[in-house]
């Protein structure tokens, strides 16, 4: 849903795909009327391999420095954006240089592409309009000429890389029928900024929430405490925080609303205890917590405006970490009951309790998206922790993570193919993503220790 | 308590040789009293002091010096260097030791002696459990401290709780030494 935050930000306009298929000859481009339409082809790669695609730098239209440098941004990050979903083999950018670059549509050297052996490729322009800028982008099918997809885009020039993060997840939608998570945030806490809490005993840092852009961009601090703000979690909407803060004292349960700038208390008033770990549920009306306040860690529900609280756990053991199953239906959590921490799923309603990981000891479960159906956890194993997977159906686990430093906290995409986590293996505590099976791990924060992450829905 | 049963024992010996020299047909062997224990701060070469007077004892105030100190240490002196001690546990184990228990019998009796304090017992966690099941466990460790000083007499609403897990760390570094530190329910004065 983050696309509804995207939506105002720049304005899409699907562009007649009739109009824009031009041979590459020089002919000037028949003037029909141009009508909106829906019509795209899909580019395959040979023999059913991946489609092959050249991502150059997208073309200044505009003659000054700022266009240039943003359509060269715009190439850039949209070719890591494509190459994140593994849906497409790329034509490495540094054989580009060989190949006349285009300076429109109607210009572009297809038989030279086709020499590279590209099933795909993208070509745009960027065009200040005032002081907005425009942006236009075809994905041509090489080996006919045809433009299969086009867009045009009008938005700030503020921010370059969305008008990228907006064509590959276009491009992943109508090329693969693949919901794209480049336009997916994610948030996490972190003691970068070293400020200290006061009035306390021993040399402090407090811990704030952050978020960034998918790739670790844009990375910005939503919270001001002055205090603990930890374990964040992105409402299914996009539009909110929840967290666990000690702003009061012992632990609570927070909602920032980060578009408009004001805080809700989930748990408030007297003898609530400690409030720990918030997980949303998949519709955004209620709130999954872990709560001491009838004297024991227990799973609580409540609604999102601190209403209706129900337990739904009853056991003398440490019960915390619960994560919603994607239709809402089953919570998984932590539980100690056994001995060690392990992962239980209990219906929403507290019935039909089971034990679902026999790992040694294992916290944080994260239910995946369908249509997945698993759960990744962080498991001890040595001295530290790795991030494992169980499959519901099979019951098996598997290791993602193999002793590089220790991992833990793992969060699934939106649409279940990576997992944001975090790692000892740079020095600090750092967030990184992998893909579901482990690979292509990224390192996303760098400064100070950055932890407890989550990835909006 | 120290001072209090020498005062007491110096009462005795006056009263037994006041009795003495009264009741007695042998006249009393005039004998020097022993000095008293060199104070904190007095020259050890200084020659002895001579013998009090046997009538008139010295009067000892009813606090200790040291006492005063903490009395009137602010706040945030007295939790830099507190006198109430942590107490630290096993790895993923919020039992308390013998060692503990020894500590925490000390720290009741410091807070019956100030009976005016109100104190936050924090639990900590080392960094080789997971930052979310460590804000459970650092609660545990926290209530079983606390459960030990109500035992003991302490009111339970004198000792609130909170649980940091691991996220404040006392030595960060990934040392066994370090993380044995870490593993601890420390204690924190918040009104006197």
């Amino acid at each position: 849903m983050t696309k509804a935050i995207i939506a105002g930000a720049i304005a899409v306009t699907l562009i007649a795909v009739t109009g824009a298929q031009q041979p590459a000859s020089q002919q000037p481009p028949a003037p029909p009327p141009q009508q909106p339409s829906e019509i795209v082809t899909t580019i395959s790669g040979e023999g059913g391999a991946p489609p092959r695609l050249a991502v150059p730098d997208f073309i200044p239209l505009s003659p000054d420095a700022e266009t240039a440098a943003i359509a060269k941004t715009i190439g850039q990050v949209l070719w890591d954006d494509l190459n994140f979903e593994r849906e497409f083999s790329f034509i490495p950018r540094d054989t580009y240089a060989s190949i006349p670059r285009a300076t429109s549509f109607t210009d572009v050297p297809f038989d030279r592409w086709r020499e590279l052996n590209a099933d795909g490729l993208v070509v745009g322009t960027v065009q200040k309009v005032g002081t907005t800028i425009k942006v236009e982008m075809r994905l041509f099918n090489v080996r006919t000429g045809q433009s299969a997809f086009g867009r045009q885009y009008d938005g700030t020039a503020a921010n370059p890389r969305l008008f990228a993060h907006t064509i590959s997840d276009e491009i992943h939608k109508t090329q693969r029928a693949l919901n794209g998570v480049a336009r997916s945030k994610l948030t996490f806490d972190s003691d970068r900024d070293g400020e200290r809490m006061s009035g306390t005993v021993q040399n402090r840092s407090i811990k704030e929430i952050y978020i960034s852009d998918y790739d670790g961009e844009n990375q910005r601090r939503v919270t001001v405490g002055k205090t603990l703000n930890i374990a964040p979690r992105w409402s299914p909407d996009g539009r909110a925080i929840a967290y666990t803060s000690y702003r009061r004292g012992g632990a609570n349960i927070f909602i920032s609303n980060i578009f408009q700038g004001t805080l809700d208390e989930v748990t408030k008033g007297d003898r609530v205890g400690e409030n720990w770990l918030p997980a949303w549920s998949p519709d955004g009306t209620r709130i999954a917590f872990s709560s001491t306040r009838d004297g024991n860690p227990e799973i609580y529900v409540v609604n999102r405006d601190g209403s209706n609280l129900r337990r739904i756990t009853n056991h003398p053991g440490i019960d915390i970490t619960p994560t919603w199953s994607p239709t809402g239906n089953q919570i998984a959590f932590t539980s100690d009951r056994t001995g060690t921490p392990q992962i239980y799923v209990v219906g929403s309603d507290g019935l039909n309790l089971a034990k679902r990981s026999s790992d040694g000891y294992c916290d944080r479960p994260t239910w995946s998206p369908a249509p997945y159906n698993e759960i990744a956890f962080s498991s001890r194993s040595g001295p530290g922790f790795d991030i494992r997977v169980i499959d519901l159906v099979t019951g098996r686990s598997s290791a993602l993570t193999n002793g590089e430093g220790t991992n833990e906290s793992p969060a699934y995409s939106p649409n279940g193919r990576h997992i944001v986590f975090t790692s000892t293996r740079s020095g600090k505590t750092q967030v990184f993503t992998m893909a579901r099976d482990g690979r292509n791990v990224k390192q996303i924060t760098r400064t100070g220790n950055n932890e407890k992450p989550d990835w909006s829905k | 308590m120290k001072a209090a049963r020498q005062t007491a024992l110096l009462i005795a010996i006056v009263f037994v040789l006041g009795a003495a020299a009264c009741g007695g047909k042998k006249p009393p062997v005039a004998r020097p009293m022993p000095p008293p224990p060199p104070t904190s701060g007095t020259n050890p070469s200084r020659p002895p002091a001579p013998p009090e007077p046997v009538a008139e004892p010295t009067i000892v105030p009813p606090e200790p010096v040291r006492a005063d100190a903490i009395t009137s240490a602010s706040l945030d002196e007295l939790n830099k260097n507190s006198p109430l001690k942590p107490v630290f546990f096993e790895l993923d184990s919020s039992e308390l030791s013998e060692l503990s228990q020894k500590t925490l019998d000390e720290n009741a009796a410091l807070m019956k002696r100030y009976p005016s304090w109100t104190v936050t017992v924090e639990g900590h966690c080392d960094e080789r459990g997971t930052a979310e099941y460590n804000l459970a466990l650092g609660e545990r460790r926290a209530i079983a401290a606390r459960a030990y000083l109500v035992a003991l007499g302490i009111p339970a609403g004198r000792v609130r709780t909170v649980s940091y897990g691991k996220e404040f760390p006392f030595d960060p570094a990934q040392t066994e030494s370090a993380f044995s530190t870490n593993r601890r329910a420390h204690f924190v004065i918040t009104s006197k």
